[in-house]
């Protein structure tokens, strides 16, 4: 992937799915993402507040594939405890990206003036590479690499998008493990 | 429940674990695994049976300490027979296997993520009912989870109710009499005229535990193209999954059979101005122009489906009837009568070759005092029939009907129609003129069965009858037919289910017809 195809598409749908904190899980999803032909454009797993729950962000192409379909493959996984839809308005999405980018002493200083308007960090220099940290929505970092992109991106790692509501509720606030 | 040791063992059960997740069965396979610090370091007989398994079962576990048993195996148990029943993988290692440790029944499942049981919606149910209400032309398309669910009897109150004709799949073969007079016959690529006529020019189907199979609906795009469609199944994950339902309703078949039956009772009692008087005069018309049948064989060897027909009419509707995969298997469901409901046992959606033996093995051990035949080809027989040797040693005496046509049938019609009679792989030499490899009379004498050969129409009867005294021993009667016997109707792959075809090249006349 460059970085000009990063560009979440248009037809995509962010889910938040809640799974048991298990051995295999999420290979049980990914597998099933797989088996049934659908298209995942990102992904992010961790620990959540119950130590017996996991949150899956994941966002799924929805050009071929229903989201109904995909919701109601994902309810029949044993493990899976619960999925929401997160509307875009409702929910604040982000996500955590490394990129590598060729600065020398000519054009180190145009580099940072960028970090600098994106709000990133640079987390590591040498004399002829800095390391940006940034964090934002997908069109923040798709802006953000378009303009290092000139400089010559060297090395990207993004962590995938995480997302939660906005405002006091949690999804778990039932009891999911009754 | 089936048990196969680890690595070989195990990776032979991928096939069988499949058909009954396919076709909701609800199964428990508990294999053996190396032992658990071994797991991951490709040891002797070691494979990854839960990651394997993983695409076809309904869940699966591995279970790496004793203490875990009871709980795991409470679990599966539920889990395979709750909800949409399927197949159910429990991994065992070794060590886990050999431990000691106190036997605790758990009280609770702990199953939070597992919710099998959905209601249907009264607001659903009334809008299904209002459809029926307003239809002029309805269907009821009644798949396996009627068989399931076992709904037969709701089912029928609901069919007695509505007076709208029904269609039984090949996994609902059964579900309801084949005698009842609403019936029109199995739907999809060799269903009945009648039936697949009526799906394609209903305005409206109600489906009760059927999942719109591509050999039921042919082309999506063109199946049923003016119908509504109510669509009942205890998966929500199968409605709108292949075709979009108007009207989705989750729940039991029975259950939502009992709540179809009641407000119709109740909206007909209101106010009744349906008719399907014009609807029923065109069905009975395809039902009687159209009737299954079969031509003499151009070869003048026995047709296939005499065979079959006259094995149903002997054995009876009592008799459970289990057949492999191919041409046989569309005439046993053609040819044969079904008034009960798992009186008809196949491989619906995996088409597992070789099904038959070891299933009518199984139906013979729960049913011990019915009369179980096996129905099976020359093909599918040779992939199973070591389980003769199951059926002699543990005293199973199954009928096993080898429709021998001295090839692999089902491709054969497909070569002969589609791909130019290149005849590529498929003879057997098993059948007339052959040196019989193998002689199957020889290898049922071989395994301590009891071996038969019927070579002429003349002797069908018979045979089938001095079958049927033999209960002291499995039976295998080697039944020589024509190779050139094809199954019809037929809706070819790829089409629409209006190009259907009643012999090679001929397409019922529509035209006269409607």
């Amino acid at each position: 992937m460059n970085a000009t195809e990063s560009a979440m598409p248009a037809d995509t749908q962010t889910l938040s799915v809640l799974v048991e904190n298990k051995p295999g899980v999420l290979t049980r999803v990914a597998a099933l993402f797989a088996r049934r032909g659908y298209n995942i454009a990102s992904l992010a797993v961790g620990p959540t507040e119950h130590p017996e729950i996991s949150r899956i962000t994941v966002v799924v192409d929805v050009a071929q594939h229903p989201l109904e379909q995909i919701t109601k493959q994902l309810n029949k996984l044993v493990n899976v405890l619960k999925i929401v839809q997160l509307e875009p308005r409702q929910t604040v999405q982000r996500e955590l990206m490394l990129v590598k980018v060729l600065a020398d002493n000519t054009s180190r200083t145009s580099v940072l003036e960028i970090v600098q308007m994106f709000r990133a960090k640079v987390v590591d220099a040498a004399a002829d590479a800095v390391t940006i940290e940034a964090t934002g929505t997908q069109d923040k970092l798709t802006a953000l690499l378009s303009m290092l992109e000139p400089f010559g991106i060297r090395e990207i790692v993004k962590s995938g998008e995480v997302a939660i509501g906005r405002g006091g509720r949690a999804l778990t606030d039932k009891n999911l493990l009754g | 429940m089936c048990l196969a040791t680890s690595g070989p063992g195990a990776t032979n059960l991928i096939t069988p674990i499949a058909d009954a997740q396919m076709d909701s069965i609800p199964m428990v396979a508990i294999t053996g695994q190396v032992g658990s610090s071994f797991i991951g370091t490709d040891a002797f007989q070691e494979a990854d049976i839960v990651g394997m398994t993983m695409p076809v079962t309904k869940h699966n576990f591995l279970v790496k300490d004793a203490a875990e048993i009871p709980r795991v195996i409470k679990q599966a148990f539920h889990i395979a027979s709750t909800g949409r029943p399927g197949a159910v993988l429990v991994d065992v290692t070794k060590d886990a296997q050999q431990a000691t440790a106190d036997f605790v029944w758990p009280e609770t499942l702990d199953l939070p993520g597992y919710r099998p049981e959905p209601r249907p919606h009264n607001k659903q149910i009334r809008e299904a009912v209002s459809l029926l209400m307003q239809s002029r032309r309805p269907v009821f398309l009644l798949g396996g989870g009627v068989i399931r669910g076992r709904a037969s009897q709701q089912v029928t109150e609901l069919i007695d109710t509505s007076g709208a004709p029904f269609v039984t799949t090949l996994m609902g073969r059964g579900a309801l009499p084949d005698s009842h007079p609403s019936h029109l016959g199995m739907p999809g690529m060799h269903g009945t005229v009648a039936a697949v006529s009526a799906l394609q020019r209903a305005d409206l189907i109600v489906a009760i535990g059927a999942r719109f199979d591509d050999r039921v609906t042919g082309r999506l795009d063109s199946f049923a193209p003016n119908a509504t469609i109510v669509h009942a199944d205890i998966d929500p994950a199968e409605i709108s999954k292949n075709r979009t339902a108007d009207v989705p309703i989750v729940g039991q078949a029975a259950e939502v059979a009992t709540a179809l039956t009641a407000e119709l009772r109740e909206r007909i009692a209101a106010d009744d101005t349906r008719d399907y008087e014009s609807w029923w005069s065109t069905l009975s018309m395809l039902r009687d122009t159209y009737p299954l049948g079969w031509t003499a064989t151009a070869d003048g060897y026995t047709a296939p489906q005499k065979v079959i027909s006259r094995i149903g009419e002997i054995s009876g509707p009592d008799s459970i009837y289990v057949a492999g995969v191919g041409q046989h298997q569309m005439w046993s469901s053609q040819f044969i009568r079904y008034e009960k409901p798992n009186s008809w046992i196949n491989s619906g959606g995996l088409g597992t070759m070789g099904y038959s033996v070891p299933a009518a093995m199984g139906a013979k051990v729960g049913r011990p005092e019915t009369t179980v035949w096996a129905i099976d080809g020359d093909g599918c027989f040779q992939m199973t029939n070591q389980e003769l040797a199951t059926c002699v040693i543990n005293d199973i005496p199954i009928k096993v009907a080898v429709i021998n046509n001295s090839s692999l049938g089902m491709v054969r019609q497909w070569q002969n129609l589609f791909y130019d009679k290149r005849y590529s792989h498929t003879d057997l030499n098993t059948g007339h003129g052959t040196r019989r490899i193998p002689d199957f009379v020889k290898l049922a004498d071989a395994y301590g069965a009891a071996g038969l050969r019927c070579e002429r129409d003349e002797d069908i009867d018979a045979t089938i009858e001095q079958a049927m005294e033999i209960n002291d021993r499995p039976v295998v009667v080697d039944f020589q037919v024509s190779a050139d016997a094809m199954v019809w109707p037929m809706v070819p792959a790829g089409v629409s289910n209006d190009e259907i075809q009643i012999a090679q090249g001929m397409s019922p006349e529509w035209e006269r017809d409607i």
